[in-house]
């Protein structure tokens, strides 16, 4: 059974499968929109590995957090659109 | 402190790298295996419990447990600063890599295409729609659409839909014509024949159009519908999802970084997969899209020639021959159609970093122009996404590389190198 950890998108409480990317967890919540590009159109994911940098979003304060590929932590405190 | 002389280094987690890093610490050498990601396996394996390659992947995972290789994970390969010292950031700090040979095992990306809407939320990538849902994202009830180019397509149509999703339609921009003549590529391959045959009964049910691809994704806020083309006829189709990729490209910015000489957008190498650097190897798909099958062989032999066992190495070469020929039977078969240089309207987005319209890129002479003048490929990913557009777009070749690889931080930029060059390795012979 994997475990259950409590992370939190936008300032809503989620709780999501140990293994789950931050990306995960934002889709998981409904929210298409990861950022805001340089002329305000809302982005997502589009590679999932880590090179296009669309799924940007702020993981414990530090802005531009790959979302793709940073795991969900117990605790930790996801925002989007920013 | 300084950090030990690595024998080997490997870059790159996926089949080539594991296999490279097994091979070569197996003989004894010390190896250090480097990913960026937090768990390996590369883009097929990774996070694969229901993969079809599954027992192989096993076997791989097992066979490097207990080898003396080390690993260093979630970390990526930046820049080297001196002939020998690569340098690596994660998300907390930045290490030197000292080594005496490197075997570069970057793997490949999916190559993208613009085309109205295709910036919009939930249009994502073939590979990366299905990366995402191995890593948690839940597709159970969504409609899907999968489009583009490639043999990424079927797999992937097959994973979403294990997974509950509705596949409403395989698009493949491929002729039945190029099919065809690919399925008799199947002969010499009876077991990647019987693979297709079992993906296929996993998709029965789902309509798989040949020669036919998307123009536009249409939604607000995220998508909502696609519409396709086939012969002259166009149609929408809904959906929660478009998956679309056209096939893929080699990383080889790291190569290239290295002074290592391309060719035809690839990664050269001699028969013991030495690039033209000497003691740079390079195995897998920056060495030219070959899958999982050859990136093994090609990892095996690079690591078997960088520790001094040549004989061994040739014995594999047969094996890769096959492998390659394949690969090359696959390319002809999913090559881009000239219709897709048209997808592209004047004011679509190219670049999504910097939000640059095609047109403002096409009116350009040139990759460097378009980069000075538009901030076209200046962003984040570094032209790592429209790079490979412009190519097949524009015809343009994107040349030069420069360091750091991707965006790192400003102290891991200044950081202070406490190792020097590597001396000269000579090139011993076996026994
Ligand atoms: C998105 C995607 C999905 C795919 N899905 C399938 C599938 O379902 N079925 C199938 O048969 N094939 C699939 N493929 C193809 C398959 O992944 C390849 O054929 C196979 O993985 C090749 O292995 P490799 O070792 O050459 O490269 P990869 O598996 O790509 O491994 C390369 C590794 O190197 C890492 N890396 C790259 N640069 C650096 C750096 N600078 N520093 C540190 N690490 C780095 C990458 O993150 C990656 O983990 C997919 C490919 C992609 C791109
Ligand atoms: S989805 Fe492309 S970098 Fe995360």
């Amino acid at each position: 059974m994997p475990e259950i950890i409590h992370v939190s998108v936008n300032g809503i409480a989620v709780a999501v499968e140990s293994g789950t990317t931050v990306a995960a967890a934002v889709l998981q919540c409904g929210i298409s929109s990861f950022r805001r590009s340089v002329t305000g159109e809302p982005r997502g994911p589009l590679c999932g590995m880590g090179i296009c940098f669309e799924c940007r979003v702020t993981v414990d304060r530090l802005a531009h957090a790959k979302s793709c590929q940073t795991l969900c932590t117990p605790g930790m405190e996801i925002t989007t659109d920013e | 402190m300084s950090s030990p002389r690595w024998d080997i280094v490997v870059v790159g987690g996926g089949p080539a790298g594991i296999a490279a890093a097994v091979r070569a610490a197996e003989t004894g050498a010390s190896v250090l295996l480097v990913d960026d990601n937090p768990s390996l396996g590369g883009q097929i394996w990774r996070g694969a419990e229901d993969n079809s390659s599954l027992r192989v992947a096993r076997s791989w995972r097992e066979r490097l447990k207990r080898s003396p290789a080390q690993v260093l994970r979630g970390f990526r390969i930046f820049d080297q600063p001196v002939p020998g010292v690569l340098l690596a950031e994660s998300a907390e700090s930045v290490r030197e890599i000292p080594h005496s040979r490197l075997i570069i095992c970057t793997g490949g990306r999916e190559c993208f295409l613009p085309f109205p809407g295709w910036t919009l939320p939930n249009v994502m990538g073939a590979g990366g729609l299905e990366a995402m849902v191995k890593s948690g994202v839940p597709v159970a009830g969504k409609s899907v659409v999968v489009a583009g180019t490639g043999p990424l397509l079927l797999p992937v149509a097959a994973y979403l839909r294990k997974r509950g999703a509705r596949v409403r339609l395989i698009a493949e921009q491929a002729s039945r014509a190029a099919m065809l003549r690919f399925a008799t590529a199947f002969a010499s391959q009876p077991q990647k024949g019987v693979q297709a045959i079992g993906l296929m009964w996993q998709l029965v049910g789902v309509p798989y159009r040949l020669g036919c691809w998307p123009v536009e994704a249409k939604g607000a806020g995220k998508v909502r519908a696609v519409v396709l083309q086939q012969g002259g006829r166009r149609f929408e189709v809904e959906c929660d999802y478009l998956a679309c990729g056209f096939h893929l490209v080699p990383n080889t910015e790291l190569a290239a970084l290295l002074g290592c000489e391309l060719r035809d957008g690839a990664v050269w190498v001699d028969d013991a997969q030495q690039t033209s650097v000497p003691n740079v190897y390079c195995a897998g798909e920056p060495t030219g899209i070959g899958g999982v099958d050859l990136a093994l062989v090609e990892g095996q032999i690079a690591a078997l020639a960088a520790t001094d066992k040549p004989r061994e190495a040739q014995q594999l070469h047969q094996l890769r021959a096959r492998h390659r020929a394949f690969a090359a039977a696959l390319q002809r078969a999913f090559a881009l159609r000239e219709e897709l240089r048209k997808l592209p309207c004047p004011d679509t987005l190219l670049c999504r970093c910097e939000d640059v319209t095609f047109h403002r890129v096409a009116k350009c002479q040139s990759w460097r122009e378009a980069k000075l003048h538009t901030r076209c490929g200046m962003g984040p990913c570094q032209g790592r996404v429209c790079g490979a557009a412009v190519e097949f777009l524009l015809r343009w070749n994107i040349e030069s590389v420069r360091p750091p690889l991707f965006e790192v931080r400003v102290e891991s930029i200044a950081i202070e190198l406490t190792v020097g060059p590597t001396p000269q390795v000579s090139q011993g012979a076996e026994g």
